[in-house]
């Protein structure tokens, strides 16, 4: 087809309301608009002290910014092994259970509540990123090499996660008392921001160097869109994947450090539930598609604090834990039907019609 | 042509058993293969046919959900909605007979009802919105939970007469029951929901297999744009493949109700899984296009049988159930893609030729 | 409407965003004719094919078919099929995951049942009348691609068509099936089906053809019959310009002389995991030489096993003299070995990236993971292959995908020049795309070739073959039969190599 200039030039501001980050910006506007119509003390943030006396920042935005790193750091890997496998990990959760009772195990040894810890955090934290890489790797090499569906084959995982989280601690749920471990979770004393904000922050930059100074958004992109053309031009496309499966592994390890830290101990069943939806969420609301391909991380990341912002301010109107998915729900529905490229279609033609009636109308 | 034809002799079109059958016999045969190593090696009552009939009604509401979830997954799509629709309908069910007082006729109208509301506009979304299926049923799953809770938040047992008597209806199969010790004679049973389930099974096995609609479920998943191309109605196709599983959900909901007699937020809870999986291991490919119905349900009691034989063998810490379903699930995946890709590279060849 | 007329499309428009795909195009199908509809990649056929089918629906203009009175509205694939309009795509357009027969019948027929044994019976019966060799009960995907084709055109044939579009159909046909398609095509022609034939073949058209209808940027250029419309004067009319170009490319056998005594690349004993028999392989520097047989007799095979593209199971390979090792694409890369592969889309392009993204591609790998190639020096690369190489594209950011099929082959070839490779290989670069591109990427060859890159180079048409290459390697079952050179290269002796000694197994 002659398509040689169907693509009018992108460039500038205009270029910009194009781009998929505009989604979750459009997402995360109408979430501030609601919020401010409803009740603008959701953006107060005030300075108060926590129960050890600690100054801390208080507020519903302080909230997102707590409770959304994990996400965040999710929504990274997500994206990478989303664009590159084109399906997504549906045993991050699993995966957290899993790194977050190495980490227990390694510190407290086989007691329940140890009076000392067995050994440093750090150590225990190692232990555990090399385990959520393995497990990783395993669901990488699954998808890879055995040419799986991504959500069939960490399926497994999803499956049998939480009861090898179980297993690793012989279904003790230990306790760690020595006060630094929490503060990787909550606040570091005299610092009034939570720490899991700063983690997040790393992982960002972290991310951003990696795409910036290595070739790795090319490679990926090009595994997910064409594996045939990219294997002819010398990539290795089995290893590109396994590759975004180990680093998600990594983004699990740390999610999974923030938190056991939170809690102090971990609760196989419960700990990080349904994360791995609001993961892929995230990925899906920065308007990266499913199918793999193109990817853009920021967008991601701006889409996992939109989730975040969502479900604080369902919390915040007294939604209740349990109830909360149906709203979400209806949310995510309505903003993905916004976004589809049919609906978009139509409403464009529905303007133009509208608009070509009118001249028509003042002629006659 | 020629050369072809010197190099292989006369008409050689060797009729090569399709994917479907394949998958499906590999199932079939591993199911018996367990079974046979549960009665050799386990003997706690496998030789029993209510071993076999308590396998089935325990899992009569997993088949019918796996039987929609196959039909979805041969078009190419997936819906994960199954379970939290499921834990929906036994919940609105049990208030609505026991809170509100009404009667067992209405209630199954409403989780008939139930099940196509979500196959009717999850259907909408995926074929004439083109969303994808993953996120719109993810939606549907959140929706279906939260709206459980928000229906009634606490698990409770159902008192309803009607219902109770419903739930207790036993069927009983003629010579296949058993004597006890003391030699009084147990007969063999089954729930009503298994004979719901078959019948489903079956009329959903001949719509797949013999009605030109069914076959257009395989073309559309086979290839979507080939399919448009041959006359299709892919749209149609993948809008109804979503309302027959959410009607599937809908009465797979009140089988599920009938042999719990209880609404709780937590029913079902992984039932989308254990329904995808029991419709991998019965040989249905994600990728669409392939896929058999018997295979399914050969699939569901596959799975339910290797949780009987692990819990069978002293292996009963809650965790070990999750282990080996998933050990399964590997098994099944890998030997699958090993297949596929053996048949991928003979098929290259004859492309070749 | 004429009386003798099937099909008469008046006065279509189509517009894309951004694209005025038709403007103001006629069209006429008569009873029992072979029409060919030609035109340049981007010209507007597929379009109007699409448009008649129901793929695409118009957004202006007329559309009458024999057996109704008034204009008729063709919103989908469905409704042309009622009216008698089928087709056979360039893609085989049918479900490998079912059976031939199944594929025959989908989607048709009256009732709602599936009468298995019924379907079959009908569907051998008719692939034996038109002489296809395969069963109705066999799954598609376990088929040729050649019999794969043809049960496409057995379906169209089966829905008592009176218009059938073939797409490009002869682009994946060896000779005889080609031969084979024509037989039926003049069948059907006999039977007074009107057929509407797209090819880029010009032998073809010329072989089958009553009439030629020629459009350019989406407007109708002519109606002509053929025996009125010579070869040139065709050609001339689907580029819209006078055809000196083709004169540029020197018509004698070109000749080669060896500047140096080692060959730039030396294989011996070379196999792969696709079955083609051990083969020896050499090229020297500034050389170009081919590999020339019917479709399927691994001519392609035989570059993909130098470049590593298959598994390669065996051989030794010498570069400039010293033993290497090449066994993936990444080892070929990194002697200097280029390889634009046969299939555009499916190993080529890079859809959904940019056009400067494409370009890099290779290079990029090249260079490592750890060094990635700045934005500036990308756009850099990019825009100077894009003016050497007069890619039409709108911006760099273009996704390759929206370019038409001529421009992405140059945007691989790009590709593959920035590398910078001392051995380059082209599979079929010139397939499926327009004549113009066909003749820059011949000059372009032999310009490298003058400068010192060694070239190896497959096309289906074999004068491409003789315009370029001074070596000629003859395939036939996967087999290197003969070497061709000086005076031995000319059709004949081609054909006569190819078609091999005991010609008595020919039927």
């Amino acid at each position: 087809m002659a398509n040689n200039n169907a693509q009018p030039k992108k460039a500038g501001i205009a270029g910009l309301f194009r781009h998929q980050i505009m989604i979750p910006i459009a997402a995360l506007m109408l979430l501030v608009l609601f919020n401010l119509i409803a009740d603008p003390s959701f953006f107060k943030i005030t300075l108060g002290n926590n129960s050890d006396g600690n100054p801390v920042l208080n507020g519903y935005l302080i909230t997102i910014i707590d409770s959304g790193s994990e996400l965040a750091i999710l929504a990274l890997g997500m994206t990478l092994v989303t664009a590159a496998s084109g399906g997504q990990d549906i045993s991050v959760g699993a995966g957290i259970a899993i790194a977050g009772s190495v980490l227990l195990r390694v510190l407290c040894g086989t007691e329940t509540s140890p009076e000392t810890l067995h050994a440093p955090v750090i150590v225990a934290f190692l232990v555990s990123c090399l385990v959520a890489m393995l497990f990783g790797a395993f669901n990488g090499s699954l998808v890879a090499f055995f040419k799986i569906q991504p959500m069939i084959a960490t399926l497994i995982l999803f499956t049998a996660g939480r009861s090898i989280a179980a297993w690793i601690n012989n279904n003790q749920l230990p306790n760690v008392n020595e006060p630094s471990f929490s503060y990787y979770g909550t606040y570091i004393p005299g610092i009034p921001i939570p720490t899991p904000f700063f983690i997040a922050l790393a992982c960002f930059l972290v991310t951003w160097l990696l795409l910036r100074f290595t070739t790795l958004g090319l490679y990926v992109q090009s595994v997910g869109i064409n594996e045939k053309t990219s294997r002819l031009n010398g990539l290795n496309p089995e290893l590109i994947k396994l590759l975004t499966y180990i680093l998600l592994g990594l983004c699990v390890a740390i999610a999974a450090l923030i938190k056991v830290s939170r809690l102090q101990t971990i609760n196989y069943s419960v700990i990080a539930k349904d994360i791995e939806m609001d993961a892929i969420l995230a990925v899906a609301l920065g308007g990266n598609a499913l199918g793999g391909g193109k990817f853009s991380m920021s967008s991601s990341i701006l889409g996992a604090y939109v989730i975040q912002f969502l479900t604080t301010t369902l919390y915040k109107f007294q939604v209740k834990a349990d109830a909360l998915p149906a709203y979400k729900a209806v949310v995510v529905i309505i903003l993905v039907v916004m976004s589809a490229p049919a609906v978009r279609e139509k409403l464009s033609m529905l303007i133009k019609k509208l608009r070509s009636e009118k001249p028509a109308a003042q002629n006659s | 042509m020629s050369i072809v034809k010197r190099r292989s002799g006369e008409l050689k079109a060797p009729t090569k058993m399709t994917d479907t059958n394949l998958l499906t016999m590999i199932t079939i045969c591993v199911f018996v293969a367990m079974y046979i190593f549960a009665v050799l090696f386990l003997k706690k009552g496998f030789l029993k046919p209510q071993t076999f009939f308590n396998i089935l009604n325990a899992n009569a509401a997993l088949i019918i959900l796996a039987c929609g979830m196959s039909l979805v997954m041969i078009t190419g799509g997936i819906d994960i909605s199954v379970g939290g629709v499921t834990a929906l309908v036994s919940m609105s069910c049990a208030v609505y007979l026991d809170h509100k007082g009404g009667s067992l006729p209405m209630a199954i109208l409403m989780a008939v009802g139930i099940g196509l509301a979500f196959g009717i506009v999850q259907g909408y979304l995926v074929a004439y919105l083109e969303i994808q299926p993953f996120i719109v049923t993810l939606a549907g799953m959140f929706f279906a939970r939260g709206a459980t809770t928000i229906v009634y938040n606490k698990p409770f047992n159902v008192a309803n007469e009607d219902f109770v008597k419903l739930k207790a209806t036993r069927i009983l199969i003629p010579y296949m029951g058993t004597y006890n010790k003391r030699g009084k004679y147990i007969p063999a049973y089954i729930e009503i929901g298994v004979i719901v389930a078959i019948a489903l099974a079956i009329l959903l096995f001949v719509l797949l297999k013999w009605a030109k609609p069914g076959r257009n479920f395989y073309a559309v998943g086979g290839n979507r744009q080939s399919a448009l191309m041959l006359g299709v109605n892919v749209k149609r196709t993948i809008f109804f493949s979503h309302l027959i599983c959410g009607l599937m959900a809908g009465i797979g909901g009140f089988v599920y109700f009938m042999h719990v007699g209880s609404g709780s937020p937590q029913h079902a809870s992984g039932a989308e899984m254990n329904a995808i999986a029991s419709s991998i291991i019965g040989g249905t490919m994600l990728t669409g296009g392939v896929g058999n119905i018997i295979g399914t349900v050969f699939g569901v009691l596959s799975l339910a049988l290797i949780q009987n034989i692990v819990s069978s063998a002293g292996l009963d810490d809650a965790w070990w159930t999750g282990i080996t379903v998933a050990g399964m699930l590997c098994i099944f995946l890998v030997v699958q893609s090993i297949i596929i890709a053996r048949r991928k590279k003979a098929n290259a060849a004859a492309a070749k030729q | 409407m004429q009386k003798d007329s099937l099909l008469e499309m008046r006065g279509i428009y189509k517009t894309f965003p951004g694209v005025k795909a038709l403007q103001n195009v006629d069209f006429t199908l008569k009873e029992g004719e072979i029409h060919a509809l030609m035109g340049e990649n981007g010209a507007g056929k597929s379009t109007l094919i699409k448009v008649l089918t129901g793929v695409h629906v118009k957004d202006g203009g007329e559309i009458f078919v024999r057996g109704r009175e008034n204009a008729v509205h063709i919103n989908s694939p469905k409704q042309a099929q009622a009216l008698g309009i089928s087709t056979v795509y360039q893609e085989i357009s049918l479900c490998p995951n079912l059976s031939v027969a199944e594929n025959i019948f989908l989607a048709r027929g009256k009732g709602i049942g599936v009468n298995w044994r019924n379907m079959n019976k009908k569907a051998d019966e008719l692939l034996k009348e038109l002489g296809i060799n395969v069963r109705g009960s066999q799954q598609l995907a376990s088929c040729s691609i050649a019999v794969q084709q043809m049960v496409a055109i057995a379906r169209a044939v089966d829905m008592e068509c009176q218009v059938l579009i073939l797409d490009e159909p002869t682009s994946s046909l060896d000779e005889s099936e080609v031969a084979k398609l024509f037989v039926l095509m003049r069948k059907l022609k006999e039977r007074g089906v009107g057929i509407i034939f797209v090819t880029h073949f010009l032998d073809q058209v010329y072989e089958v053809c009553d009439k030629i209808t020629v459009l350019r940027d989406g407007k109708l250029v002519g109606e002509y019959e053929i025996e009125k419309l010579p070869r040139l004067q065709l050609v001339s009319k689907m580029l819209g310009k006078e055809l000196d170009d083709m004169a540029d490319i020197k018509n004698d056998s070109p000749t080669f002389k060896k500047t140096d005594d080692k060959p730039v690349y030396e294989g011996e004993g070379l196999c792969s995991s696709e079955g083609i028999s051990p083969f020896d392989f050499k090229i020297h520097k500034g050389e170009i030489n081919g590999f020339t047989g019917l479709l399927g007799s691994g001519r392609s095979e035989c570059v993909r096993t130098i470049f590593g593209a298959d598994k390669v199971t065996g051989g030794s390979v010498k570069i400039d003299g010293e033993p290497v090792k090449i066994t993936k694409p990444r080892q070929a890369m990194k002697y200097g070995i280029a390889y634009l592969p046969e299939d555009r889309k499916r190993d080529g392009i890079v859809g959904d990236l940019s056009v400067k993204d494409n370009i890099i591609l290779a290079l990029q790998i090249k260079t490592g993971f750890f060094r990635p190639i700045s934005k500036a020096k990308a756009l850099e690369y990019a825009n100077k292959y894009i003016d050497l190489l007069d890619i039409k594209t709108a911006s760099v950011n273009t996704p390759i995908k929206s370019l038409s099929g001529g421009n992405q082959q140059k945007v691989i070839l790009a590709r593959w020049l920035l590398t910078e490779p001392k051995y380059l290989i082209l599979d079929e670069p010139t397939r499926g795309i327009d004549v113009g591109t066909k003749v820059d990427i011949q000059k372009l060859m032999l310009k490298l070739a003058s400068e010192g890159m060694s070239v190896t180079f497959i096309s289906s048409e074999t004068d491409e073959m003789l315009r370029t290459c001074s070596r000629l390697l003859v395939m036939r079952d996967r087999k290197l039969v003969g070497e061709l050179t000086g005076d031995q290269l000319n059709q004949n002796t081609i054909m006569a190599t190819i078609a091999g000694g005991d010609t008595n197994g020919e039927q």
